[in-house]
């Protein structure tokens, strides 16, 4: 008579026991890429997954998700859902979330099915296999919200061919790039603790309660829906960076490095979430700052006391976070500000109801150093001078950005570093950004650069309209102000909101 | 800086699913503190949170197996801890 398994025997048949040991080729030549990091690992069967979770029950709690998120997709469409969104404005941060996070979600897809298949642990080989099944449901998901969406607001229309492209969106490509031209062991550290467990929830949690709050339910699923994925793969990203801390003392320095690059990288990529908490939702639910404190500050704080006892410490220039926290998110929008013309959405300046959302949430910064510029660029843009910065921005040579943040402990001054290889000078916006080219020149030498490639004639020609064709953006449709967008205009008809009535941002909503 | 010794937390969809197994976490972790976010409830404590299978057996009237959590979780923080009649998170520092 058959005794039902434990939870761990369990896991111990469905997993470890369909592994063996190759007779025929030797483990280095299946496994090539296990040796150039320089992460020894002694022992594979140390692998402890936390959650133990087996293929089959994998299969069927996937397609209870899946069952709840697609009814949830259907009701949203045959009950015109975008038209319940709080106000047109709030569809511009949706079209900055998937067309910058959709594609890595797909990179991601692709990177775990690569490092799984380099790693000789039958655990990890698991482990990131049903990771890289997750990644891809997620994208999937994202992009029927994108066909929804797409129907309706424009901008949304090549969101693949523009990823490829378009300045801004450089940012996260580039981010997933640098991770998945990396050997396996830091793509892991990357993608699934640094990035996973320290900083996602910055993603999902404020931005997907922000969706509710402004009644976009298809974003509220999907990201929820991926989220819920989410937590195995914090514990995964938690696992990795245990195993190989407990597996050899050697790998301590290597995992702490790779840990100070990706906080930064992760750092300066999750300014564009902030931006669109902190700007652009029309209800919000928690400033940046806020959602620092309580997911990396809190989080993350209790999270590296965890790490201290394996020599591992908090990412360096965390310190230099905690004052950013204050101007980062200002910054940014800023930049994006002067470069709607550029852009696959649309911006706009806060209405007075904002300002003092913002003042309050920003007590030691906004009024001193970002409402008296604002209020002078709205004052001219209601004067007929919307401001369009005719000048392409230089770009920091690691994060993409363009070098609009300021110095540590003076945001009146940009920041500014620079470093000289092989005959040329590269320029970042910070020290961990130079950091990070310092430890890696020849890589980062090569970075595709938006504003380089345009200068060099590669992107279509040498006018604004010229780029966005070549960006298959559409001018005077997915660009400039949102006061004068045919997004606005459709929505004040749909809604039956006469014109004059909205010509100033909307003081009443 | 935060004050963030051992913090741990779990974090539900708001949703018929989840409730029942936030009642449970509430029942058998008084230490624990409830904060509400649209869509979303985010379950903080220090040191430790558990949800046990019984209580949320006798709350939903069927069995209940812990990796059911899969489906409504949005996200935690602290170290896993997994077996056939519990689920939870934990830091000892």
């Amino acid at each position: 008579m058959s005794r039902k398994l434990n939870l761990r025997e369990r896991y111990q048949r469905m997993t470890r026991d369909l592994a063996w040991e190759p007779s025929y080729q030797s483990k280095s030549d299946i496994y090539p890429q296990m040796e150039f990091e320089g992460i020894k690992i002694e022992d594979w069967d140390k692998w402890e997954d936390p959650f133990r979770l087996t293929m089959d029950s994998y299969w069927k709690y996937q397609a209870e998700k899946e069952r709840k998120l697609y009814s949830i997709i259907d009701a949203f469409a045959q009950n015109n859902g975008h038209m319940n969104v709080t106000d047109a404005r709030y569809v511009n941060a949706l079209k900055l979330f998937l067309t910058g996070v959709s594609p890595l979600e797909y990179a991601a897809h692709r990177g775990f099915a690569m490092v799984g298949r380099q790693f000789p642990g039958a655990g990890a080989q698991v482990a990131c296999q049903m990771q890289s099944i997750d990644e891809l449901r997620h994208v999937q998901t994202q992009i029927h919200t994108i066909s929804h969406y797409n129907k309706y607001f424009n901008g949304f229309h090549d969101f693949r061919h523009m990823h490829d492209r378009v300045w801004y969106l450089s940012v996260p490509k580039s981010f997933f790039d640098d991770a998945m031209s990396a050997g396996p062991f830091e793509f892991i550290t990357a993608i699934s603790f640094s990035f996973e467990y320290v900083l996602t929830n910055l993603l999902f949690m404020p931005f997907m309660s922000g969706a509710a709050f402004n009644g976009d339910m298809a974003t509220v699923t999907f990201g929820f829906s991926a989220q819920s994925d989410e937590s195995r793969h914090m514990t995964l990203g938690l696992e990795v960076i245990k195993f190989m801390a407990e597996q050899h003392p050697d790998n301590i320095p290597i995992i702490q490095k790779w840990i100070d690059k990706w906080f930064w990288r992760g750092y300066r990529l999750l300014t564009l979430v902030g931006m669109m908490m902190d700007y652009m939702l029309p209800k919000k639910v928690m400033s940046w700052r806020e959602a620092w404190e309580i997911y990396f500050e809190q989080n993350g704080g209790a999270l590296f006391e965890d790490m201290a006892r394996y020599g591992l410490r908090m990412p360096k220039y965390w310190e230099q976070t905690i004052e950013g926290k204050d101007h980062i998110t200002h910054q940014a929008w800023g930049i994006f500000y002067n470069y709607t013309h550029a852009a696959a959405f649309h911006t706009w300046m806060p209405d007075n109801e904002e300002m003092d959302w913002l003042s309050a949430k920003y007590p030691d910064s906004f009024d001193q150093y970002y409402r008296p510029r604002f209020e002078h660029w709205r004052e001219q843009a209601e004067a007929g001078n919307r401001f369009y910065n005719p000048t392409l921005p230089m770009l920091c040579q690691t994060c993409q950005i363009p070098m609009g943040f300021t110095e540590p402990g003076d945001p009146t001054t940009i920041g500014f570093r620079a470093s000289d290889f092989e005959g040329n000078r590269y320029h970042f916006c910070s020290d961990g950004c130079k950091d990070i080219f310092d430890n890696e020149p020849q890589k980062f030498c090569q970075a595709w650069m938006p504003v380089h490639q345009i200068y060099q004639g590669n992107c279509g020609g040498a006018t604004v309209p010229d780029v966005l064709d070549w960006y298959h953006l559409n001018f005077g449709v997915d660009n400039f102000d949102y006061a004068q967008s045919p997004d606005r205009q459709h929505w004040q008809q749909w809604k039956g909101e006469a014109a004059e009535e909205s010509d100033a941002p909307d003081e009443a909503a | 800086m935060a004050d963030a010794k051992n913090m741990v937390y779990l974090a539900l969809q708001n949703n018929e699913d989840a409730r029942p197994i936030i009642e449970a976490i509430e029942e058998d972790n008084p230490h624990a503190e409830i904060n509400h976010f649209p869509a979303m409830v985010k379950i903080d404590a220090v040191g430790k949170l558990i949800v046990r299978r019984k209580t949320v057996e006798e709350k939903i009237g069927r069995e209940w197996d812990p990796q059911e959590i899969h489906i409504s979780l949005v996200s935690l923080s602290g170290n896993v801890i997994e077996d056939d009649d519990e689920f939870g998170v934990e830091r000892d520092n």
